[in-house]
């Protein structure tokens, strides 16, 4: 037997191995479909999508925008989609600042900085998210009522109902817009040579400027430029309501993402080499300027890679959000399951929309590694 | 040198100096410092020195301690759950013997292929034949009434036993010659991997059941455990991966010049340093899994966190939800933090190997 017969006989193989897995496949979907219509059937279910334009005469815990009990399915999907990326996008936010933080401090050449991080990470990365979301919800719904509110100088009130907050007095419409300019405003001065002191400097100018200008358009006669909450009879009005199950989600995702997000920023640094940093201390620079010239810019490199895992994390685990009643869009879709039988099509619904956030969040991350990639002199 | 490495001894000169550096430094430690013992103090005042200890007392709780009667008269049922009460005995014995598993294979003697797996086979199977009972001729007890912190254990050591072999399949598969075997594998794991495991078990648990005839559905509960173990699955597999980069091409070429099988290859010179490298991370990946696992409370098996909530359910323990809760995160916490200590030192000894 000489080589090329070999060789002809191992390409045999490989062909017949590989089309044994797409029949196999396409025989596992063909069953599968063949079964759900026998299954379907039986349950007296018509499949496809037509269910979206039903109302659904069910009602749920956190909307940001306009609901009512005779949305439709497709208005209430979008609704629980729309809180999943919310609570995902701030969850992030937050954990990756916090985490930042800790990470830094875990860092430190502080052994008391040192214990404080180590304490915090090894608590909330070593006990499971859901037991720690129920903790905290439990704990929400035993604090005093509206009327015993715990408060800070009558301005921020905390009870069984959840937080009260002050709030510009602007409609929404207002406020996103100046949300993105000031995304739009950072976005063009981290791209000009400006120290990052001044950029913040500059942003919270411009929201000042900004508050200023939209508050003295838009508030009618005879209302503050800022809504305070406060007690009228047994229930708050004014300012912004923070619902407890939105409040408990932000709490313990961010505890946990960040502990998470802390340890690898703290690996990062580790990884950053020894002489670089003793180089900076040869050219006298302080603690500070090594940390933000030499050691985070060396450092997020490797830190940004695990740092998508973590984002994605952060937004799959929103789904937790159903074991405290907060109407995230895998909540909305077990419930839509519940009401109306349509379980293909929402599963569908549900694992399309996670693919696509993550998706999403996996190519932003790409375009920040690329950009950050060291550039070759 | 390894042994500096590996025993870091506490060097008080070095606290004193980095500590007190500079005055910032100086407040810096005592705020921090006397945060935490403030923290700590706390802790122990209301867990230890207030506490009620025995159900027989109850009447002298909520006096600003702890009230641990709740633990001394509910724990049965948060750590065996539903499972009859007289036969508690077996489902202590058969989470020792998961404990002892994952405590044995700590230990480097094990780490063979055939050792490890026949530990986790005699372990789970011990563990399967004590609780289910039939076969050792004592009262059955179906998988239903399994529950607490023994039904968390059997989820976990399934898991891991079932994904373990699904992991390394379709690593090799993702590392295929051929295309479509590459794409399907690279096409299972992404997924997966993208979707929430919640999600993932909801399919197993509420979608499998219209796909499949209704000969093969199977009960929910090791539907549950197939999905997890392909989620667990998808992760080893991508762990394994990162331990394949680390072995360099020319030991395949040289198995081949050797006349070796592509299996003898695997299963003699690249497997046994791929697992090596992988270690740690694979430490990890079953650290994840036996924390994730609390989430099956939401699809509706009875967990420890779900006999947990149930322990506090009734009026007469509802005011002690703290202490409850606090008694299962201190579980979950020994386990996860003994465990990922263990992960951290396996990572350190791999640094010294390497030097």
């Amino acid at each position: 037997m000489d080589a090329s017969e070999l060789k002809a006989r191992a390409n045999r193989r490989k062909l017949i191995i590989q089309t044994a897995l797409i029949v196999f496949s396409a025989l596992i979907v063909i069953s599968a479909i063949q079964s759900a219509k026998v299954n379907l059937n039986a349950l007296g279910l018509a499949s496809g999508f037509g269910f979206l334009e039903r109302s659904t005469g069910w009602s749920y815990s956190f909307s940001l925008i306009d609901r009512d009990i005779n949305d439709s399915y497709a208005r209430t999907l979008t609704i629980g989609f729309l809180n999943t990326v919310f609570l995902g996008s701030l969850t992030i936010v937050l954990s990756t600042v916090f985490g930042f933080l800790i990470g830094t401090f875990r860092d430190a050449r502080n052994p008391a900085l040192k214990t404080a991080a180590t304490v915090y990470i090894q608590t909330f990365r070593n006990i499971p998210l859901i037991l720690q979301g129920i903790f905290w919800y439990a704990v929400m719904i035993h604090l005093p009522g509206p009327r015993q509110a715990m408060n800070l100088g009558e301005a921020i009130f905390l009870s069984n109902r959840g937080l009260m907050i002050p709030l510009l007095n602007v409609s929404l419409t207002v406020a996103l817009v100046m949300a993105l300019v000031l995304i739009a405003a950072a976005f063009f001065l981290s791209r000009m040579k400006i120290s990052f002191a001044k950029i913040v400097l500059a942003l919270i100018g411009l929201s000042f400027f900004m508050i200023l200008v939209a508050t003295g358009l838009t508030v009618p006669a005879g209302e503050g430029a800022i809504s305070w909450p406060a007690l009228k009879g047994l229930r708050f009005e004014g300012g912004l309501t923070i619902s407890p199950e939105l409040l408990v989600m932000i709490i313990a995702i961010t505890l946990y993402g960040s502990a998470y997000i802390a340890e690898v920023v703290r690996g990062g640094l580790a990884e950053v080499p020894k002489g670089l940093i003793e180089a900076g201390e040869a050219l006298g620079l302080t603690q500070r300027a090594i940390w933000a010239r030499i050691k985070m810019p060396m450092a997020l490199r490797t830190i940004i890679p695990p740092l998508g895992n973590q984002w994605i994390f952060i937004m799959k685990a929103t789904t937790i959000g159903v074991a405290i009643g907060f109407s995230d869009l895998f909540y909305i879709v077990s419930t839509s399951i519940t009401q109306s039988g349509q379980t293909l099509e929402l599963i569908a619904i549900l694992m399309g929309a996670f693919l696509l956030v993550n998706f999403s969040i996996a190519q932003f991350i790409n375009w920040l590694n690329e950009s950050l990639k060291l550039k070759a002199h | 040198m390894a042994d500096a490495v590996l025993n870091k001894k506490f060097d008080w000169e070095k606290f004193r100096r980095r500590s007190f550096t500079t005055p910032t430094d100086s407040i810096i430690t005592v705020v921090v410092f006397a945060g935490l013992t403030w923290l700590v103090w706390q802790a122990l005042s209301w867990g230890v020195f207030h506490a009620v200890w025995s159900a027989d007392n109850v009447e002298e709780c909520g006096h600003g301690g702890a009230c641990w009667s709740v633990i001394d008269a509910r724990h049965r049922l948060i750590l065996f759950g539903l499972y009859p009460y007289d036969e508690h005995w077996r489902s202590a014995l058969a989470c020792l013997s998961i404990i002892g598993t994952v405590i044995i294979s700590c230990f480097p003697w094990t780490w063979t292929a055939k050792r490890l797996s026949t530990l986790w086979i005699v372990g789970f199977a011990t563990y399967f034949l004590l609780m289910e009972g039939s076969l050792l001729g004592l009262p059955q007890v179906t998988t239903d009434q399994w529950g607490g912190l023994a039904l968390t254990l059997f989820l976990f050591s399934s898991v891991v036993l079932i994904g373990m072999p699904m992991g390394l399949g379709l690593a090799l598969m993702r590392r295929s010659e051929m295309p479509v075997v590459r794409g399907f594998a690279s096409l299972v794991i992404d997924t997966i991997r993208s979707l929430p495991l919640l999600t993932t078990l909801f399919t197993a648990a509420v979608v499998i059941p219209i796909l499949l005839p209704s000969w093969l559905e199977g009960d929910k509960i090791w539907r549950v455990i197939i999905a997890f173990g392909l989620f667990f699955a998808c992760y080893q597999a991508e762990v394994l991966r990162g331990g394949f980069q680390a072995i360099t091409k020319g030991q395949f070429e040289a198995g081949k010049a050797l006349g070796l099988t592509y299996w003898q290859i695997l299963g003699r010179i690249v497997l046994p340093q791929v697992f090596r490298h992988a270690l740690p991370a694979t430490v990890n990946n079953v650290v994840v899994t036996f924390k994730e696992t609390a989430i099956v409370i939401i699809i509706g098996f009875f967990d420890v966190l779900a006999s947990a909530n149930a322990a506090f359910g009734t009026g007469e323990w509802a005011p002690y939800y703290i202490e409850v809760l606090a008694f299962v995160a201190a579980i979950y916490w020994v386990f996860l933090f003994g465990l990922g200590q263990y992960g951290e030192y396996l990572k350190r000894r791999m640094k010294v190997a390497e030097r």
